[in-house]
């Protein structure tokens, strides 16, 4: 049976079992969209990442496993013990083996708030990155909206300890597709950081496609983080949709170390004046691994500020996209947008593609961009080695430094330590502190 | 200490060394000077063993090694220094970090245990004092937006720092200032001793009014043509290179 004549039957499936969720009508309307849209061949923004290949093989959708609390151990983050701890397996969130450590959030299944009082939220903004990600993949994700969850922070509620959410694969029994879907909402003067990781138990290829849609208000700041170090018969898209709709503050940060193919899409909409965005990302590979970071900043009201910087040191086979659209729609003037590539290719067979995208419809705006690519500084190693530092540590010292302004902006401590020290160990690197 | 036997070298098919001799004794310090182009900083790249240029002929022996079999690293371990004419710019290392892997690593080259962090810290408030640096200079970037007069000092504590053998300051006064050149001859003046030498390499004699050589040199063409005491600088400062050139073309000429 094809994958496609499987997702239909599911897609059946779940419509029919489900018949009173407030979900119903987004799924239907995203079933509609994959079949009008289909998985992305010819496209132009996924020129570079080609997952058509990818649906050729044979996956269980959606596929409930057990996962012990055991297996989740060497999963977990350092710091866990004071987050907000959110497991999904196979892209279905598990409450058993969630721990919620905050009272001031709340964590609910995405189908329980599409019913409650929350309904309204989930109705307005469940969705949205629909108009960015015009193609099969996103629909595809919201075809099966189900089993996702709905964070609310409350007004003023400043989350002390951050939420940690585990994307587990369990594919010990098959190929496995995951679709993890959540949407999140921080209300006015709150704040809240999100720290998301993946993992993956079992040797069966898996694909992930998730979505993460983030709604940000009046005065509230988010942080968040995303940390891929998966293996390399994982593959996933991964998008993330921020939207600031009243002034606020965002923050992010995506690290990408290991695994398949990995595309995250990152859209950040500042749909208020005066909104601030800052967006990092870090791109660390080797072997085949391919990393493709497509990131849109969509200033649609005037005087906001963002700036983003993404860097990429590429080994061996590995290849690297980097994609950056600054959308300054006409009525956004007095916008400030920044951007920076910067790329090293450490081997003959690495490469990268990089393309800074700015439409700009405003007349009183700054914007800049900006990318390199590059090999490791000679002069910078022979100065080091001058000073009697083995050529090996040298290199290891120089990539950890170019490496270092996107690895600072990691701001809870023990996520940018654990991250500081996979990157060092990834780079050969001991006798430094 | 240092013995070099006619030393052929160059750049991409390029000649640039033509025949260098020169020994250098413990306790000594040597001065080359020669015009622009003479070969004087590939003289000092050559030695330091920087990858681009190629040694066609000739030999370097340092304290008993073949130091042209030597990498890099393993010349700097063996107790050889360069500071930079340009110091490079590394966004990201800190110099104190820089710093401390280099003294241990070379520790660690002699088999000695490296320094723990308060061995480390006693060591470097020593020689931050002796050149007048500041603990917020070192904790910054490796010369990123440090100043002309920064970078050479911070070249100086560094070679405070490994306690080098044999240090060769390559054009180490040029863009300074009268104050910075006192600066950074009084820090080498106080590192000199008579177990350890120094090779001033410099196109002006103000550098030598500080560190006043044992010998001066004079490289043209890449051979040293003319070598003499301190008195020679003087005489370059005032006759300039020309003189040395005609000396030479008569040379040639007889």
């Amino acid at each position: 049976m094809d994958n496609f004549q499987y997702i239909r039957e599911h897609f059946d499936q779940l419509q029919s079992s489900d018949t009173t969720s407030g979900l119903r009508a987004i799924r239907k309307k995203g079933f509609d969209s994959f079949n009008r849209l289909g998985i992305p061949v010819k496209h132009e923004e996924w020129k570079y990442t080609r997952i058509s290949p990818l649906f050729n093989k044979e996956y269980k959708l959606n596929q409930h496993t057990s996962v012990s609390a055991v297996e989740l151990e060497e999963i977990r983050l350092p710091g866990y013990e004071q987050a907000t701890e959110l497991v999904f397996v196979n892209g279905i969130f598990s409450f058993p083996l969630s721990t919620i450590r905050s009272n001031q959030i709340l964590v609910m299944p995405l189908e329980e708030a599409a019913k409650n009082e929350y309904k309204d939220i989930v109705s307005k903004h469940l969705g949205h990155s629909s108009k960015y990600q015009k193609d099969g993949i996103n629909a595809l994700n919201t075809a099966f909206v189900k089993d996702g969850v709905f964070i609310f922070v409350k007004k003023g509620q400043i989350v002390e300890q951050p939420i940690y959410i585990y994307n587990v694969t369990d594919s010990r029994s098959g190929n496995v597709l995951s679709q993890p879907r959540s949407l999140v909402y921080v209300s006015e003067n709150a704040q809240l950081q999100i720290v998301e990781t993946y993992a993956t138990l079992g040797l069966d290829e898996s694909f992930t496609n998730q979505v993460l849609e983030i709604i940000v208000n009046k005065h509230a700041r988010t942080e968040y983080y995303k940390i891929q170090n998966d293996s390399a018969h994982t593959n996933q898209v991964s998008t993330t949709h921020i939207r600031q709709i009243a002034k606020s503050y965002t923050h992010t940060v995506t690290i990408s170390l290991n695994g398949g193919i990995i595309r995250n899409n990152l859209n950040l909409v500042l749909d208020s004046e005066y909104c601030e965005g800052h967006l990092y990302g870090l791109y660390l590979q080797k072997g085949q691994t391919h990393v493709d970071n497509h990131t849109v900043v969509d200033n649609v009201k005037p005087n906001c500020f963002s700036n983003e910087l993404y860097k990429g040191i590429i080994d061996e086979k590995a290849t690297g996209v980097f994609n950056g659209k600054i959308f300054v729609q006409p009525q956004a003037q007095k916008t400030n947008a920044y951007q920076s590539n910067k790329n090293i290719l450490l081997s003959d067979d690495a490469s990268v593609n990089t393309k800074p995208q700015l439409e700009i419809f405003a007349d009183d705006v700054k914007c800049s961009h900006g990318c390199t690519v590059g090999r490791l500084n000679e002069e910078g190693l022979f100065y080091l080695q001058s000073r009697g530092i083995p050529s090996k540590i040298a290199r290891s010292l120089l990539l950890h430094a170019f490496a270092i302004d996107v690895l600072e902006h990691i701001r809870p401590e023990p996520i940018r330590e654990y991250v500081d020290k996979l990157i060092s160990e990834r780079l050969e690197f001991d006798g430094h502190d | 200490m240092l013995t070099i036997q006619n030393l052929h070298a160059g750049i991409e098919e390029k000649k640039i060394l033509n025949g260098i001799n020169l020994e250098i004794k413990p306790g000594e310090v040597h001065a080359i000077m020669g015009p622009n182009g003479s070969g004087k900083s590939t003289l000092a790249s050559v030695l330091a063993g920087r990858e681009n240029y190629e040694v066609t002929e000739g030999s370097v022996e340092f304290l008993g090694k073949d130091l042209l079999e030597l990498s890099p690293e393993e010349r700097a371990s063996e107790g050889l220094f360069l500071a930079f004419q340009y110091p490079i710019e590394i966004p990201g290392l800190t110099t104190t970090n820089f710093i401390k892997t280099a003294v241990n690593e070379i520790r660690k080259y002699r088999g000695q245990e490296p320094l723990d962090a308060v061995a480390f810290l006693k060591l470097m408030k020593e020689k931050m004092a002796l050149m007048n640096i500041d603990q917020s200079l070192l904790s910054r970037s490796l010369n990123e937006g440090f100043s002309g007069g920064e970078k050479k000092r911070n070249e100086i504590f560094q070679m405070a720092m490994l306690q080098p053998k044999l240090a060769i300051l390559d054009e180490t006064d040029s863009g300074l200032d009268i104050d910075a050149i006192r600066i950074v001859a009084n820090g080498v003046n106080k590192l000199r001793s008579k177990d350890n030498a120094v090779l001033v390499v410099t196109h002006y004699q103000r550098l030598l009014d500080y560190i006043i050589p044992d010998f001066v040199h004079v490289l043209y063409n890449g051979r040293i043509v003319k070598t003499g005491k301190k008195e020679l600088a003087l005489e370059l400062e005032e006759r300039g290179y020309d003189f040395i050139k005609n000396e030479v073309a008569e040379e040639v000429v007889r």
